[in-house]
């Protein structure tokens, strides 16, 4: 699919004029004019609605800052938010940088926690050195099949991997459900849609600090890492960036495009997987649990892994900072919640609002830069 | 099984899945105009969440459906000026400003729901028309001549939405701007002008099919869609851009959900197992879109935005 090419040619730059020298102090700052400006206007857009709803919103604010990061069991709760939206937003930077779109991370995100729990069932006694390792990778086999899946379809058949993926949640969403009845059902739990305490060897160590901080945030930083060493510094990772970029020109260099996207996907799914595995084993019950629906397990991240990608110019490394600026918003909104009476939902709201501007503002970005002189660090889709 | 296979129960299915066949129709007709035109709005589902709110707050506070009917087209109305303002006059990629969409419909009628209803309230929805004699026909009525006018409606537009734009000048417009808006452009047609009207209209019908989910089950709750405004974006593939097609892909989506919840009813099919049932939706719409999307039809110009060479 024709996703709009939003690069700026650095063949349309202004002679140096009198504004040039201006243009070019300013250029270093182009970048992050978009994430600032995006920032600023959800966060007025909050704000009128906050009004709306007859809250003050500096009031709100600040209960949502505090709640965030005011102290250190809340930046520990955001930071345990944050990660599978670190998780998501790195496969997500794979993803659309293959100009391939992933929205599927919800379904990558539970077909990963599925394999994983499987996992700890099956190796119930395997000390904990093994075990945690194994269900981390059981996650991102899940997840990366999950993901292979619609990757193969586009590649293949040209199903469009937006739709599919999609679809691809709601299958495994049904999937949990029908799990969590059946086979993977607590023995003697009848009404709730939950697996047994799983095996002590598989939890997530906590970190020293006497927080509920556990390991999944290395695990978190090491998948960013290795995201970032895979599409920068690796000749796969050129493949895939020169397919995202242009699939004609990469195929008739001779590289596999069809594999690429595949490949994409795959990669995408299993870090999105990885966060299925994190979100069980350091969850405070040590279950997988289906009870009040998807999200109430995914808690969104596959989706609002995409705003932390986005936020981040998707880049691995930069998405992890964006990771926990959201994580705090989700954090504190339920600290806002108690507050000012106005529901956390805002902040899922408030994400959309964020989508909605970053990707309407590249268009300005662009502008910026070619004025700027300067030339499109990446590629610019998004 | 057997139990399924009696003329009562089958013309039961078949008339729900024509009832539950309205929202998807709605909202894909309005999304094959959009993409007619050269735009995608995967936004689909945040806007039929909007309007769906709108129709059911609506007819909460005033006991009126017609006024709820009305409050889902404007709700729509206003969520089409902002995706024209996005995606027209900002050239935002169409894919994930939808997401945007979403999610800001998705969290919106929830904030909205909590603060406004907080316990869920039923409200007085639609009722069937009464058409007299002709309701009261054997199998006939009950199939046809029992639905809920907006039911009407929306199979009403099928050949409204094929004329407008086969046969008038503002469809061969829409065309025209999905096509070559180059070519459209040099002929004076007012690219983006249409374009934006386009959104507009797919986004009216999108907000109307969220209200006719709302009044038609009495209820709001948290996405209450679950992914039928995503499914609608896949009946336009599966129609290919046609409002034959993509009624066709609605009554089958229809008559799929509708025996899936009969199966459920009657027992043949239970506890875990209709989970699996409930996956037969969306794993149809992947065969299909595998099935179709080999088959030429899209509009050149589609996600792509205009902007005239100076």
């Amino acid at each position: 699919m024709a996703l709009g090419q939003l690069s700026a040619d650095p063949d349309d730059a202004p002679p140096e004029l009198a504004a040039g020298r201006l243009a070019r102090l300013l250029r270093p700052f182009v970048g992050v004019a978009v994430p600032a400006t995006a920032a600023i206007a959800a966060l007025l857009v909050g704000a009128a609605m906050l009004l709306a709803f007859g809250a003050n919103p500096l009031v709100a604010y600040r209960e949502l800052i505090t709640g965030a990061f005011g102290g250190a069991d809340n930046l520990a709760d955001t930071a345990v938010r944050a990660m599978p939206l670190a998780l998501v937003g790195v496969g997500i930077c794979i993803a659309f940088r293959t100009d391939v779109i992933n929205i599927g991370g919800e379904g990558q995100i539970i077909l990963g926690a599925i394999t994983a729990t499987v996992t700890s069932m099956a190796f119930d006694d395997v000390p904990r050195v093994l075990l945690v390792p194994m269900v981390i990778v059981a996650g991102a086999i899940g997840g990366g099949f999950w993901g292979a899946i619609p990757g193969a379809l586009k590649a293949y058949a040209g199903v469009n991997e937006i739709l599919s993926t999609i679809m691809m949640n709601l299958v495994a969403f049904h999937f949990l459900s029908f799990l969590l009845q059946d086979l993977l059902i607590e023995p003697g739990a009848i009404k709730i849609q939950q697996t047994r305490r799983l095996s002590e060897n598989a939890d997530l160590p906590l970190l020293p600090g006497g927080t509920r901080l556990h390991i999944g945030v290395l695990i978190a930083i090491l998948v960013a890492v290795l995201g970032y060493l895979l599409l920068f510094r690796s000749a796969l990772g050129m493949r895939l960036r020169s397919v995202g970029h242009n699939p004609d020109a990469s195929q008739y260099a001779g590289m596999a495009v069809k594999k690429s996207i595949t490949q994409a996907l795959a990669f995408s799914g299993a870090c999105c997987g990885i966060a299925g595995a994190v979100l069980v084993f350091g969850s405070e019950s040590h279950r997988l649990i289906g009870e009040g629906g998807a999200a109430a397990f995914t808690q969104n991240a596959g989706f609002n892994g995409i705003v932390a990608a986005l936020f981040g110019a998707l880049h691995p490394i930069f998405t992890v900072p964006a990771s926990f600026l959201f994580g705090g918003m989700l954090t504190g909104g339920s600290d806002m919640q108690r507050a000012t009476q106005v529901p956390a939902a805002l902040v899922v709201a408030l994400n959309g609002v964020v989508v909605v501007f970053v990707v309407g503002s590249l268009r300005l970005r662009d502008r910026l830069r070619t004025w700027a002189g300067g030339i499109s660090s990446y590629g610019g889709r998004a | 099984m057997s139990d399924f296979f009696t003329v009562s129960v089958l013309v039961a299915t078949l008339a729900s899945g024509i009832r539950l066949a309205t929202p998807f129709l709605l909202s894909a007709l309005g999304e094959t105009i959009g993409q007619r035109a050269g735009v995608l709005n995967l936004g689909v589902e945040g806007v039929m969440l909007i309007g769906a709110y709108a129709a059911y707050i609506t007819a909460l506070r005033t006991g009126s459906v017609v006024a709820g009917v009305i409050a889902a087209m404007a709700a729509g109305a206003a969520m089409g000026i902002v995706y024209a303002f996005i995606t027209v006059v900002m050239h935002a990629t169409q894919g994930i400003s939808g997401i945007g969409i979403f999610l800001f419909g998705l969290g919106f009628t929830d904030l909205l729901f909590r603060h406004q209803v907080g316990t869920p309230v039923p409200i007085d929805g639609l009722r069937g028309l009464d058409m007299g004699g002709l309701s009261e026909l054997p199998v006939v009525g009950e199939l046809f001549f029992q639905h809920s006018v907006l039911t009407y409606v929306a199979f009403a537009l099928v050949p409204v939405v094929w004329f407008a734009m086969n046969r008038t000048t503002f469809g061969l417009n829409v065309r025209a701007v999905g096509e070559t808006p180059e070519a459209a452009d040099t002929l004076g047609v007012r690219v983006n002008v249409v374009r934006t009207q386009a959104i507009i209209i797919g986004n009216v019908m999108a907000g109307l099919a969220g209200g006719t989910l709302a009044l038609d089950v009495g209820i709001f709750q948290q996405n209450l869609t679950s992914g039928q405004g995503f499914i609608a974006v896949a009946l336009v593939y599966f129609g290919a851009w046609r409002s034959s097609g993509v009624m066709a892909g609605a009554l089958l989506f229809g008559v799929v959900s509708s025996t899936v919840l009969q199966l459920k009813t009657l027992g043949i099919i239970v506890g875990a197992n209709s989970t699996i049932a409930a996956m037969a939706p969306a794993i149809l719409t992947i065969v299909v879109l595998v099935l179709v999307s080999r088959r030429i039809g899209a509009p050149s110009a589609l996600t792509v935005p205009f902007e005239r060479d100076n």
